[in-house]
């Protein structure tokens, strides 16, 4: 371990405040939303891998890759429905996309 | 040497993070992200998980801000003086809010010293070994998940007849 792990720990800690920040700011734009969602989950995947360096278990390191796949899976869903949802309403604001149906 | 360069990684993770949060135009903000990805990847490699480090750049900053950008220029939305910036008094409840989350976190982190023991670097080899014998049901289902999203994906993203 080349640093203590806490300081592992207090970064993630910052970077997922960051994000959640960022989600709870950018309601005008869903895209900043999406990028804050993608911060946060940068910090949980960074707190996996800190673990699996500190305790030397390869689980931290898959789960961090879990955590890649489920988020690429969610992006490509997400966007999509931006997509769709841009078509419809011809925003990208949070607040207008009350419901599914119009 | 490797201790200075993870403080200076660090430092331009979070840096480039604010950056991303507080620009206007899209675009730029993706461009920031890159850059605050790229130095978590070396993190990442500093905290011995190459392979991670190698998928951070290629998925996250490779595809998943490339879809990104994709996705912000077929939709035309590169055009920062149509964004509406909160102002302070619409950001100050997230703010105070992640500052109080923040706080709590950072007041638990130095309570609390974790041990520092000499474990055994996790190679590439245990890696795999361990995701394709452990986790062999994991990773089923992961694939399954994406899918799945490939499939919800194509069924939004179809044009209907008017």
């Amino acid at each position: 371990m080349i640093v203590p792990l806490q300081h592992v720990l207090i970064l993630a800690a910052i970077l997922f405040c960051l994000g959640m920040i960022c989600v709870l700011i950018w309601r005008s734009n869903v895209i900043m939303l999406l990028i804050g969602i993608e911060i946060m989950l940068n910090a949980a995947m960074l707190v996996f891998v800190g673990g699996a360096n500190q305790w030397g278990m390869a689980d931290g390191q898959i789960f961090a890759l879990m955590i890649m796949a489920m988020t690429s899976a969610e992006v490509s869903l997400a966007l999509a429905m931006v997509v769709y949802l841009h078509r419809r309403r011809k925003t990208v604001d949070v607040d207008e996309f009350r419901e599914l149906k119009d | 040497m490797e201790q200075t360069l993870f403080y200076i990684l660090a430092a331009v993770t979070v840096i480039g993070t604010i950056l991303a949060i507080s620009e206007k135009h899209p675009v730029h903000a993706i461009v920031y992200l890159v850059t605050s990805f790229f130095s978590l990847a070396a993190i990442f490699y500093l905290l011995a998980a190459p392979l991670i480090a190698v998928f951070e750049v290629i998925i996250y900053a490779g595809a998943v801000m490339v879809l990104f950008m994709f996705v912000i220029m077929m939709l035309d939305l590169g055009h920062p003086q149509d964004a509406r910036r909160p102002g302070l008094l619409h950001a100050m409840p997230a703010l105070i809010l992640a500052d109080v989350t923040l706080a709590a976190l950072l007041m638990m982190l130095t309570d609390h010293t974790v041990p520092a023991i000499v474990a055994p670097v996790v190679s590439v080899r245990d890696f795999a070994l361990t995701l394709f014998r452990q986790y062999g049901v994991a990773i089923e289902i992961i694939s399954m998940q994406l899918l799945f999203a490939v499939v919800g994906a194509l069924y939004l993203g179809r044009r209907r007849k008017p």
